[in-house]
């Protein structure tokens, strides 16, 4: 009898600590949540989109840093995903069974895993140094690089789920591979490839690491990729370590405008996923 | 498309050169990938070898950094990167081990989405709002309160207690391995819960059948049968801990030096990069700095290919059980 009760006191006490760990974890997403509604909503002004990075103890905003961030995650995205799809492409249909592909998909994995900051030091060996100074092109790189691995595997992912008598139909009307993929495996992965390049997105936007060397800071607006660009990451660690008020209330707003956006696009990102596979788990 | 045209030789051969292409394309972007991790590999090398050939081993086995009389050893930021992380680690799995089991034994069917959700959009979280609410947050609330307990009641025991001795910094180790805990957590325990669905029902229900509390069938069915893959995700999440940047940089303090404090600063390969690599003068100090960096990666590349080696093998055995 003893014994049939410790059972269920181990029971009960187990499964509330699993609980309790539950909690924890979303105790630290909403604690992490609030100091930043609570710090950087202070700072939120048609200024903070409107005006320039300002000098210690001025008034400004964040409008070139936003610039910045907007156009090297553009330009990383179109450099990284498309190279990203072809790869996953190649993967999931041509190198399906190829003895490559599982030493691609291991490496890709690493990849996919690798600190930020080692792209970073890759990329300021690549291109910084050659050209002979920090770029905003350099710093779109090294996005990409980030952006890659993530849609080779989410765009390998879902081509795998399109049902194979779809491509059994196309080829039996005398289609080539290549058509076949472009004009029925595509369409019908579309929204789940979207969601992947939303993924990818959501993750180099808050990268700063591998920006710190490749596309450095800028204090003033300048859209020549060829040269030192703001971008939101790098400002917020410069201002949030500097002893000024003004720069640190900036840095709040900004961590505040960075977190909403990616947190908002990674929502976004699992409702298409929900819409593609509305039978799915998760 | 018309039968016509598809009988038409010049049409036909148009197709099979854009198909010789497309599969190119797909072939050498896939390529790409293998020739990225090379190319990492070989510039970092190239990079370090001019520290590398000057300190050789010292580099590895000298803890001082000292940028003035250009002498540069490892030593004390890989102890850094190895104990934040070890930290991290002994926080983060019973936690996640919990919400795993939460996530796929426990709760409501209603709840298990919501809150798997909000579990992953702390993995979205960036690095860098660890780092500056690790600072002006978490760092305060540890000095204030938790440190001097930690000092006053642990600090006199036999040797634990020379973890926690000296004064409360707010920052160092212990504040980073924290913050490295809380952003660790949704990766080892999304993959813990994927494995433990993995489990077939069968064998859970044999387990209750035979009269198992929950926790017994968890801990004597389900664990066992996941051991694996639960190995798997938590180096997942240590290589993520390992080479982590952002967040530790703004906690650790930043000291190139070994403490027997857990409560001292200290610093890590990655903050030693981010903090001085755009700073450094001389040749030697930067080389020095991919040096770590070559470093960090050999490391990480170590501990995630392990984790994914260990998961690819879970991967199969699913497969072939089916």
């Amino acid at each position: 009898m003893s014994r049939r009760f410790l059972r269920k006191v181990i029971n009960v006490v187990a499964l509330a600590l699993s609980g309790l760990a539950t909690a924890i974890g979303l105790f630290f997403l909403g604690a992490i949540l609030w100091t930043l509604f609570s710090r950087g909503l202070a700072g939120m002004s048609v200024m903070l989109f409107t005006a320039m990075t300002p000098p210690p103890g001025g008034s400004g905003g964040l409008l070139n840093a936003i610039y910045g961030s907007v156009v090297m995650t553009v330009i990383g995205i179109l450099l990284g995903g498309p190279v990203g799809m072809l790869a996953g492409t190649y993967l999931a249909e041509y190198g399906r069974t190829a003895r490559i592909s599982s030493v691609i998909r291991f490496v890709n994995d690493v990849l996919l895993s690798a600190p930020s900051i080692i792209v970073g030091l890759f990329v300021y060996e690549l291109l910084v140094i050659r050209m002979g100074h920090f770029s905003a092109i350099a710093g779109a790189v090294a996005l990409a690089i980030i952006a890659l691995p993530v849609t080779v595997r989410t765009t390998e992912d879902m081509l795998n789920l399109v049902p194979q008598g779809m491509k059994d139909a196309s080829t039996a009307m005398g289609a080539y591979p290549w058509r076949t993929i472009t004009s029925v495996v595509y369409p019908a992965a579309r929204s789940g490839i979207v969601t992947g390049l939303l993924l990818a997105v959501a993750r180099i936007s808050g990268e700063t690491a591998p920006l710190l060397f490749t596309a450095l800071n800028n204090q003033f607006w300048s859209t020549d990729l060829n040269a030192p660009m703001a971008n939101l990451p790098v400002v917020i660690f410069q201002f949030a370590l500097s002893p000024y008020p003004n720069w640190q209330q900036l840095a709040w707003s900004g961590a505040l405008l960075i977190t909403l956006s990616i947190l908002i696009l990674s929502i976004t990102a699992r409702f298409v996923v929900a819409r593609l596979n509305p039978g799915g788990q998760r | 498309m018309n039968t016509a045209a598809a009988i038409d030789p010049r049409h036909a051969a148009g197709q099979r050169l854009r198909e010789r292409m497309f599969r190119a394309a797909t072939f050498v972007a896939a390529l790409l990938v293998l020739i990225l991790l090379g190319g990492v590999a070989l510039s970092l090398l190239h990079g370090a070898w001019p520290a590398l050939a000057h300190f050789r081993l010292h580099f590895l086995t000298s803890e001082i950094w000292n940028p003035v009389t250009e002498k540069f050893g490892a030593l004390a930021a890989v102890y850094g990167t190895v104990i934040t992380s070890l930290i991290a680690l002994v926080i983060a799995i019973p936690v996640s081990f919990g919400i795993a089991i939460f996530l796929t034994e426990l709760a409501p069917a209603w709840l298990k989405r919501p809150v798997g959700i909000a579990i992953e959009l702390l993995a979205a979280v960036p690095s860098i709002i660890f780092g500056i609410w690790g600072l002006f947050v978490l760092a305060p609330i540890l000095q204030r309160h938790v440190q001097p307990w930690l000092i006053d009641v642990i600090g006199p025991l036999p040797i634990i207690g020379r973890l926690f001795q000296g004064p409360p910094f707010g920052i160092g180790i212990l504040t980073a391995g924290i913050v490295l805990a809380i952003m660790v957590v949704p990766f080892i325990s999304a993959v813990t819960r994927d494995v433990f669905e993995t489990v077939p029902d069968v064998l859970k229900e044999s387990g209750y059948g035979l009269g198992a509390t929950t926790w017994e069938v968890i801990w004597q069915v389900v664990v066992p049968y996941s051991r694996t893959g639960m190995i798997g995700g938590i180096m997942l999440g240590l290589g993520r801990a390992l080479g982590e940047t952002m967040a530790v940089t703004f906690v650790i303090g930043n000291a190139h030096r070994i403490g027997s404090s857990l409560l001292a600063p200290g610093t890590t390969i990655s903050a030693a990069i981010a903090n001085e690599f755009t700073e450094a003068v001389g040749d030697l100090y930067t080389s020095s700095l991919v040096a770590l960096g070559a470093l960090l990666f050999l490391i990480t590349f170590s501990v995630i290919a392990a984790a994914r080696f260990m998961l690819l093998r879970l991967e199969r055995r699913a497969l072939s059980s089916v």
